[in-house]
């Protein structure tokens, strides 16, 4: 069959809402594509362990702390959902990890920041999770079957992760002034960060157009940023807090929210490895695997011994 | 009632601290299923805490009519004061001595609540048996790891013979009764030896020679390590008293 013919039956597949699984043929583009999404994604779970797990032995109370471990446990438990997924699309996670950790593949630029006050863990819960969630909840239903999968499984563990920030917040803007006061400064903190997750503007994206076409993505950067927005601007009411943006305004023609221009010199100078805390996530990331090696290896060799020695009382 | 609220906080202070020690290996294993493994391990042993914080606080608060809570007992009281295994505040160390660690840890804590199940005690005898499941697979977990690195690679059997060194001196407090404690660890000693030398001779390590047993854990008198642990674990309670948070 031609690659043309190829391709028309592959988009068909597509726009009528049949999934694409490993096996079946696929565009050379698509796959890169969606490998290089899904390993991004995995290696933002992994690498988002760190600015969280930053408060596990910190957090303030037993009950804080349970909910805290379970969450960042849940992360890496995101990563290896995600890792299978990518691997379905012919890389090694070793590869992937080689990639991440020579800094050749990204991660969300948003882990690059630093968590500062217990607030922090609720700011990250409610807006980062929050931002995700948009993301991935669309990601449900992303052409890709092992994608939209681990997708689905990942969104049930991500709505609870924004609740308990959100609720963390709630008990902090009833607190003190102190409390109040740590509240403000972690949304502050991590307002423009977090709607910077949705990406560059439409028209400055690149491959948007693509990625819609394949059902990749089924909504653009603005649109979720717009819906991000919209949510959030409701709910910090309920906090009694403010969004730090001057231009954030009800627009009733548009029955959206308007809101202020995001500092992208800032966004594009940490995904070039500007941000306040990427070279300290890489190097947490390094750390780990390279003391780790000889862990891996020592399972390695023992998981060979006893293959031979079963191999041995078998013959 | 004394003597009970002790032995309460005794079991509560040995579960949270080696809770946290786990938990500081979240996000930093040496691979991403034994970063969730370990930090499975800590969330069992932070519940275990939390039960029988939450029964010691019933207790006192029933004794002298005050108002302490699972919070105020983990989270205001001292080093002089908190009364958990010295073994469980030593530093995490590599791979092998976390795992170790835990091993002998926990088939220390399986017999041991294997006892206290069938304590008088109602609430000590429910928290034991429920635990006792997870229990006995963090003795799986751990003691595959045991055998894994002793019969891995020679680096990995050097490692853990260091570990094995380091540790062993910690393990003979428990089974020396404070005077608070409820069941006789002395004869838990015995079969707790058998269980370390099956998994040992399974990964080729050796028992060591007997050596200095360390004390005092129980007795609230520590290692240098507990007051950092507690420094950092106590410092939002500490710094704004009384808020709920």
């Amino acid at each position: 069959m031609q690659v043309q013919d190829l391709e028309k039956i592959f988009q068909e597949k597509v726009d009528q809402e049949i999934k694409i699984e490993p096996r079946d043929w696929m565009p050379e583009a698509y796959r890169k594509t969606n490998l290089r999404q899904i390993s991004q994604h995995a290696h933002s779970e992994v690498v988002g362990m760190l600015p969280e797990g930053n408060w596990i032995t910190r957090a303030p109370s037993l009950k804080r702390k349970a909910i805290l471990i379970a969450k960042v446990q849940d992360e890496g438990g995101h990563g290896l959902y995600l890792y299978s997924a990518a691997e379905t699309l012919g890389m090694s996670r070793e590869q992937m990890i080689d990639d991440l950790l020579s800094g050749k593949a990204k991660y969300s630029s948003i882990f690059n920041y630093p968590t500062l006050s217990w607030a922090d863990m609720g700011a990250i819960g409610w807006l980062v999770d929050g931002a995700a969630i948009l993301n991935q909840v669309m990601l449900c239903r992303t052409s890709y079957g092992p994608y939209s999968r681990a997708m689905v499984r990942i969104c049930k563990e991500e709505s609870f992760h924004q609740r308990q920030g959100f609720e963390a917040l709630l008990v902090l803007s009833r607190g003190t002034a102190e409390q109040k006061a740590m509240c403000q400064d972690a949304i502050n903190r991590w307002w423009w960060p977090s709607l910077m997750m949705f990406g560059p503007k439409d028209s400055e994206s690149t491959n948007s157009d693509q990625s819609i076409k394949w059902k990749i993505k089924r909504k653009t950067n603005d649109e979720l940023r717009q819906s991000f927005v919209d949510m959030i601007a409701f709910q910090v009411k309920v906090l009694g807090m403010t969004l730090p943006d001057p231009h954030l305004k009800w627009n009733e023609e548009r029955q959206h929210y308007d809101f202020g221009e995001i500092n992208w010199d800032e966004f594009w100078s940490v995904v070039k490895g500007n941000g306040p805390c990427n070279k300290q996530r890489l190097a947490a990331r390094r750390k780990a695997h390279e003391e780790g090696a000889w862990v891996r290896e020592a399972a390695m060799a023992y998981a060979e011994k006893k293959a031979a020695r079963e191999k041995q009382k078998a013959a | 009632m004394s003597k009970l609220i002790d032995y309460t906080l005794h079991l509560a202070d040995t579960a949270l601290i080696i809770s946290h020690r786990n938990s500081e290996w979240c996000a930093h294993g040496p691979i991403l299923e034994q970063d969730i493994a370990i930090t499975n391990l800590s969330l069992d042993q932070l519940g275990q805490a939390r039960n029988f914080y939450q029964y010691a606080a019933t207790l006192i608060n029933q004794d002298n009519s005050s108002t302490v809570s699972e919070d105020s007992l983990a989270y205001l009281r001292g080093e002089r004061e908190f009364k958990n295994l010295l073994l469980t505040e030593l530093s995490n160390g590599d791979w092998a001595q976390t795992v170790l660690r835990q091993f002998f840890f926990s088939v220390y804590q399986y017999l041991l609540y294997e006892k206290l199940q069938h304590s008088n005690d109602e609430q000590l005898s429910a928290i034991a048996a429920k635990a006792l499941k997870e229990i006995t697979y963090h003795i799986k977990w751990s003691g595959e790891w045991v055998i894994r690195l002793g019969d891995g690679t020679a680096e990995s059997n050097h490692r853990i013979q260091k570990a094995i060194e380091f540790l062993w001196e910690y393990t003979g407090e428990f089974f020396i009764a404070a005077d608070y404690e409820l069941i006789d660890v002395a004869q838990l000693k015995e079969p707790w030896l058998k269980k370390v030398k099956e998994i040992f001779e399974e990964a080729t390590l050796e028992l060591p020679y007997p050596v200095y047993m360390h004390t005092g854990g129980k007795q609230s008198v520590h290692t240098e390590n507990l007051g950092f642990i507690l420094a950092e674990m106590q410092t939002l309670q500490r710094t704004y008293p009384g808020l709920e948070w």
